[in-house]
């Protein structure tokens, strides 16, 4: 079980940095995942003082606090005209709503974990991050870091609207994804993020042109087949590698033809 | 059918406890019993095989508030059975409080007791232990006479030749059969044979496993559990313990559900072992990750189904040959694999020449099976009726027709169903009206959708049994109170079933009274009369007779304090609407006088006990129709529409037996498409927690609807039979068929999962 | 550490561990409605409102909720009781121990959606697993209740 010596309500980003210098600190997410670990923890910091909850439009783009829900962002209506919908997609299927009211994002993408969805749809959106201590930087950099001792503090999406989705294959309709798959295009650029393979999601971007005429059924096929060619995959419960991969060639191909607005 | 006009029976009645339940008033072991009590915990074993080499334990009672720590030097070592069956035991006696040999992860090697939970988990990492690690036999196949031995122990017992040999890891084997089976194979224009697997599901009941236990004012200990089976808890742990069954005395309260899960005594022991040392009050709540690796799960089995058939749809001849694996210890084994055989192959009595049913129980080193609604019939349902659809394919027949011309029909003997008569048998209308429910014949063609998807239909048929014939007892006391109400005393469990309502509904019919009148009390095994407990399908019809038995007789009593009053002979009254009468109308006795007499200068107690067996153990049977979506790209299936037809008897509250239907429609689908069970190849459960371990919600299971077509079983209590376990039946085959249909691949292993029917298709274009 | 918080209407003050969760938490205050049937979040029965929106209590510190409102079932009887007649009129309850988070999770959907869809119905309480009843008896339950609501304030109008 959980044993958490000491709780801290931080009542500023910087003493909480501080706190989270021990390596016996943790900063509270949701608690989800937390909970579930067996070992001792010095002093759980929790940012839920700090504002951090709040989902903004600002001048340099969307503001979305480390602590929002993912039922909120699920819900925003902002969000979701900005983003044609691809974010409730990914985080609707999560277990159910007293969860989602609880998950908060930056606990999500801090956690970079392998089933994510949120990660993956993130991935593609585009999205940045902001760290207390590192400062910002594109979400696919920190996705590649090891865990550090800063502080999520929001996660940046550009302002011009995507055209996204975020499609997903569960053997229920609440479980982990088996493969999670997300398109975001901007300006005619595609970014493809393939989560749950079952390593955390991976981001393609169209390097081999198949996409330069566009994405139809034909060249979206293409560029899937390629992603599965392209990535790996691993075998857990919930799915072999050889499955994965032909997940791929179909959830690929229909995130980007979602997000472009064509019938998959 | 006898059509009669009642009160109660047959009405929707609300379950008595509904509201309380629904408005969350405390009801269960948890909420009913103390907190400062010692918190019990057991530290488990992380092998699948092993023995204790050395077990230290003084570390870990230092840790303040720590009380006891037991190991297996400190228990008896008299050997017993935790599994819930009325005597002789068919289980064997193979286990121990805690044994110095641990035979399956999860094991438990060591109780500890403390006074709060921080401690008591401080001190788990403080037992030393030392274990010498051994090979496990992880492969049921590999067991019968393998070179491991999960029971090399001298004092193993089995206690009923049901063919048990712990030198040869066998926990039961027989072999039985009717007519000549090989010369009626020979004869048979086809023969099909298959090898089905089906896995260790949960039960996933929402409570888990819970016992509290204290030593009462009279020194006798005192188990409140969430538990099927009080009377047979006394018996287990008075034998775990080696203490007199006259110094336990066990009560449940409100069980959050059982499914036969809590008919083995997975709890009980441990705490009832504290409280009798220490003296102390104690409380064990499971975890869901030991209810999911250290439970009472269903047994996995290995069916081999040998079908013989003529060209005309002729079946001819069955035969199983079922391979089941009990795990680390034998409870339920010898029980659950019969049905397998006893509830599948009669269903085809109609046309059956011959069968054999073959079968052997195995241990291993895997998580202990127990019983799970359906009991072995689930598994060998799927099986069998999965065959019969397969035989339809091949002779190009319509499946509801096949079975039509030859299942089991009314005032049929079956061979294979121990002889019995199917004395009431509604499993043609089922079928004939499932099909016009669901609109079998305009649904059959597999559809493609315009979004690419496939939907297709499935069907099954089956039975249960209700009871144990010849074994089950029932009892039930009916006594008359103040003002005229009745209190009905029960030993069996209601687990969120409703038998106290529907007992009570029974009540009221026979004592022409509102169930509002019946104040039902159960069930303890001090103040209830003796019971078998609720499984095996058994309450409405065993227990529900034996209240109706009751209610004749206190009916009778009344009667005869009516007549002293009266100044009579009782044999010139009669009871009636809630009064007892003279027969030609000049005078009477109400209720109420007559409970006002009964407590003043009276010598007859105004209460009556009854008990009731039956020699039979009719079968309830049910016939189910699915309609599943395919997404033939990723291999999804999921459950469209799902419309079954049960013949229970008589519905004593349709309400309720509906909901029995719906509940085990949608674990059977859980069973079918979603629940796995995986090992790591050290033993270890890889689906430990209802994150892994994937129940079905309610975006998992369509839309579901359920008729009756009842007969009438003169044995039962107005006709009724039973409804608890054969609702759970349908969905694996009737999935498992609908697959077929849309893929052109079967599935004989469960759980068939989106990536085994997307595989499949990669290897049979439809 | 001092925990304070609002519960059920009437503000108390106690002193909890800080790895307390909000389940045991509020168990210990007597509301025993709340319960728990997993370790993983996945199984909605510990649903309680949080300032008003349904919350797994398994999945929150106690030390988190101080400062809060929280309602268990124990608060919201009224508001409970007129739609569990429903459920209970279908005998959809069964074992019960689901039953606490479910009605706390469907109070917190009419709050939210007084007029729902079936879909809107089943996803919004996706997270709320019942062994026992399949499920279909609470949607026929949920249903019929709100049709009996219509029925009533089409009277009223």
């Amino acid at each position: 079980m959980l044993k958490i010596n000491q709780y801290v309500r931080a009542q500023s980003l910087d003493e909480a940095y501080a706190l989270c210098q021990k390596k016996s600190s943790v900063v509270l997410g949701g608690m989800m995942w937390l909970k579930m670990e067996d070992r001792p923890v010095g002093t759980a910091i929790d940012l839920c003082d700090l504002g951090l909850d709040r989902i903004e439009e600002k001048e340099d783009g969307w503001h979305i606090g480390a602590m929002v829900t993912l039922r909120q962002l699920e819900q925003h209506p902002g969000l979701g005209t900005l983003t044609g919908g691809a974010l409730a997609q990914a985080v609707g299927p999560i277990v159910g709503g007293q969860f989602r009211n609880l998950a908060p994002v930056g606990g999500s993408i801090w956690g970079r974990f392998g089933f994510s969805a949120l990660l993956t749809v993130f991935l593609a959106l585009g999205a940045e991050v902001v760290l207390h201590g590192a400062g910002r930087m594109p979400l696919e950099t920190f996705a590649a870091q090891p865990y550090g001792r800063d502080i999520l503090t929001e996660i940046l999406l550009p302002k011009q609207p995507v055209k996204a989705a975020c499609c997903s294959m569960r053997n229920t309709a609440t479980d982990f994804p088996v493969l999670v798959a997300a398109a975001g295009i901007r300006d005619g650029q595609v970014r493809c993020a393939v989560g749950a393979r079952p390593a955390k999601a991976a981001l393609l971007t169209d390097e081999q042109g198949l996409l330069a005429g566009g994405v139809t059924p034909e060249s979206a096929q293409a560029f899937a087949d390629w992603a599965a060619e392209k990535l790996s995959f691993d075998s857990n419960i919930r799915g072999s590698a050889d499955y994965r991969r032909t997940l791929c060639r179909v959830l690929v191909r229909r995130a980007l033809l979602a997000a472009q607005g064509e019938e998959a | 059918m006898e059509e009669k006009k009642y009160r109660a029976v047959g009405q929707p009645v609300r379950k008595k406890d509904a509201m309380q339940l629904l408005l969350g008033k405390p009801a269960y072991v948890d909420d009913v019993t103390p907190r400062d009590c010692l918190v019990v915990k057991l530290l488990r074993s992380p092998h699948a095989h092993a023995l204790i080499k050395s077990i230290r334990t003084d570390l870990a009672l230092k840790v303040p508030g720590m009380v006891a720590v037991y190991t297996w030097e400190d228990v008896p070592q008299k050997r017993y059975t935790n599994a819930g069956q009325t005597y002789p035991e068919p289980s064997p006696y193979d286990r121990l409080i805690l044994d110095r040999r641990l035979r399956c992860v999860g094991d438990p090697v060591a109780i500890l007791a403390g006074e709060d939970e921080k401690a008591v988990d401080r001190a788990m990492k403080l037992v030393k232990v030392e274990y010498e690690v051994l090979e496990p036999v992880l492969d049921f196949h590999k067991a019968k006479d393998g070179p491991v031995l999960v029971h090399p122990e001298d004092n193993w017992r089995s206690l009923c030749p049901v063919g048990a040999d712990n030198r040869r890891n066998l926990v039961a084997s027989e072999t039985c059969g009717d007519g000549d089976l090989e010369a009626v194979m020979a004869d048979c224009d086809l023969v099909l044979e298959h090898t089905f697997h089906t896995k260790a599901c949960q039960q996933a009941m929402m409570e888990t496993f819970r016992t509290y236990t204290e030593m009462d004012h009279y020194g006798r200990l005192h188990v409140i559990s969430s538990t099927q089976i009080v009377f047979h808890v006394r018996r287990i742990v008075a034998n775990a313990l080696d203490i007199p069954k006259s110094m336990i005395h066990v009560e449940k309260p409100r069980i959050g559900g059982g499914f036969g899960a809590k008919q083995t005594s997975v709890s009980e022991v441990y705490p009832a072992f504290v409280t009798w040392k220490t003296g102390r009050a104690a409380k064990l709540i499971y975890t869901r990750a030991e209810c999911q690796t250290i439970g009472s799960p269903r047994h996995e089995m290995e069916l081999t189904v040998r079908l013989g058939a003529n060209r005309d749809g002729r079946i001819r001849a069955l035969d199983v040959y079922t391979l089941s694996n009990s795990g680390a210890y034998g409870e339920h084994g010898p029980t659950t694999v019969g049905l397998s055989g006893h509830k599948s192959i009669p269903l085809y009595t109609g046309s059956l020449e011959a069968f054999r049913f073959v079968y052997d129980v195995v241990y291993t080193n895997l998580q202990a099976a127990g019983a799970y609604r359906g009991y072995g019939a689930t598994q060998g349902v799927f099986a069998v009726e999965s065959m019969v659809n397969e035989l339809a394919g091949k002779l190009g027949m319509d499946p509801v027709q096949l079975r039509l011309q030859n299942m089991v029909r009314e005032g049929m003997v079956m061979p294979a169903y121990y002889g019995e008569t199917a004395t009431a048998c509604a499993l043609d209308r089922c079928l004939e009206r499932c099909a016009e429910l669901f609109g079998w014949k305009e649904r059959f063609p597999v559809r493609k959708l315009p979004n690419g998807h496939l939907r297709s239909t499935g069907v099954a048929m089956c039975m249960q049994g209700s009871g144990i014939s010849g074994v089950d007892v029932g009892s039930a006391t009916v006594r008359l109170g103040d003002e005229g109400f009745f209190t009905l005393s029960i030993g069996a469990a209601d687990m969120g079933t409703g038998c106290d309502t529907i007992l009570a509904q029974i009540a009221a019919e026979c004592l022409e009274c509102p169930v509002e009148n019946i104040a039902v009390f159960g069930a303890d095994s001090d103040a209830s009369p003796y019971d078998s407990g609720s499984y095996a399908s058994s309450t409405t019809y065993v227990t529900g007779r034996a209240v109706e038995k009751a209610c004749t007789k206190l009916k009778e009593e009344m009667c005869a304090l009516a007549a002293e009053m009266l100044g009579c002979e009782s044999s010139a009254l009669e009871y009636a609407e809630g009064c007892v009468r003279r027969l030609d109308g000049s005078a009477q006795v109400s209720l109420a006088d007559l409970a006002t007499r009964s407590m003043v200068m009276n010598t007859r107690p105004i209460e009556a006990t009854c008990s009731n067996s039956s020699p039979t153990s009719p079968p309830p049977y049910m016939v189910g129709m699915c309609e599943i979506d395919i997404d033939p790209e990723t291999g999804k299936v999921t459950p469209i529409d799902y419309v079954s037809v049960v013949d229970c008897g008589t519905p004593i509250n349709p309400n309720l037996a509906r909901i029995q239907a719906e509940g085990g429609l949608v674990q059977g689908m859980g069973m079918a498409l979603y629940e796995n069970v995986t090992y790591s190849d050290k033993g270890a459960i890889a689906e430990n927690s209802f994150m892994q371990y994937k129940i079905p919600s309610r975006m998992d299971m369509g839309h579901l609807r359920v008729e009756f077509e009842s007969s009438y079983e003169q044995s039962g209590p107005f006709g009724a039979k039973s409804i608890g376990e054969v609702v759970i039946n349908t969905p694996p085959p009737a999935i498992a068929h609908a697959i077929w249909r849309a893929t052109g691949a079967w599935h004989r292993e469960l759980p068939i999962t989106p990536e085994k029917v997307l595989m499949g298709m990669q290897h049979h274009e439809p | 550490m001092e925990i304070k918080l609002i519960l059920n209407g009437r503000p108390i003050v106690r002193e909890a561990e800080p790895d307390t969760l909000l389940i045991d938490f509020v168990r210990a205050q007597g509301c025993l409605s709340v319960k728990r049937g997993c370790e993983t979040s996945n199984c909605g029965l510990c649903t309680v409102m949080l300032d008003g929106k349904p919350v797994l209590s398994c999945g929150v510190l106690a030390a988190r909720a101080s400062g809060h409102r929280v309602d268990t079932l124990e608060g919201l009887q009224a508001e409970a009781e007129d739609f569990v007649a429903f459920i209970a009129d279908q005998g959809a309850e069964q074992c019960g121990f689901c039953n606490p988070g479910f009605v706390m999770n469907t109070i917190a959907l009419l709050r939210e959606n007084p007029d729902p869809t079936d879909e809107e119905i089943k996803a919004f309480l996706v997270g709320n697993l019942c062994r026992c009843s399949g499920y279909e008896g609470q949607l026929r339950g949920i249903r019929a209740y709100l049709d009996a609501k219509k029925a009533r304030e089409k009277e009223a109008q």
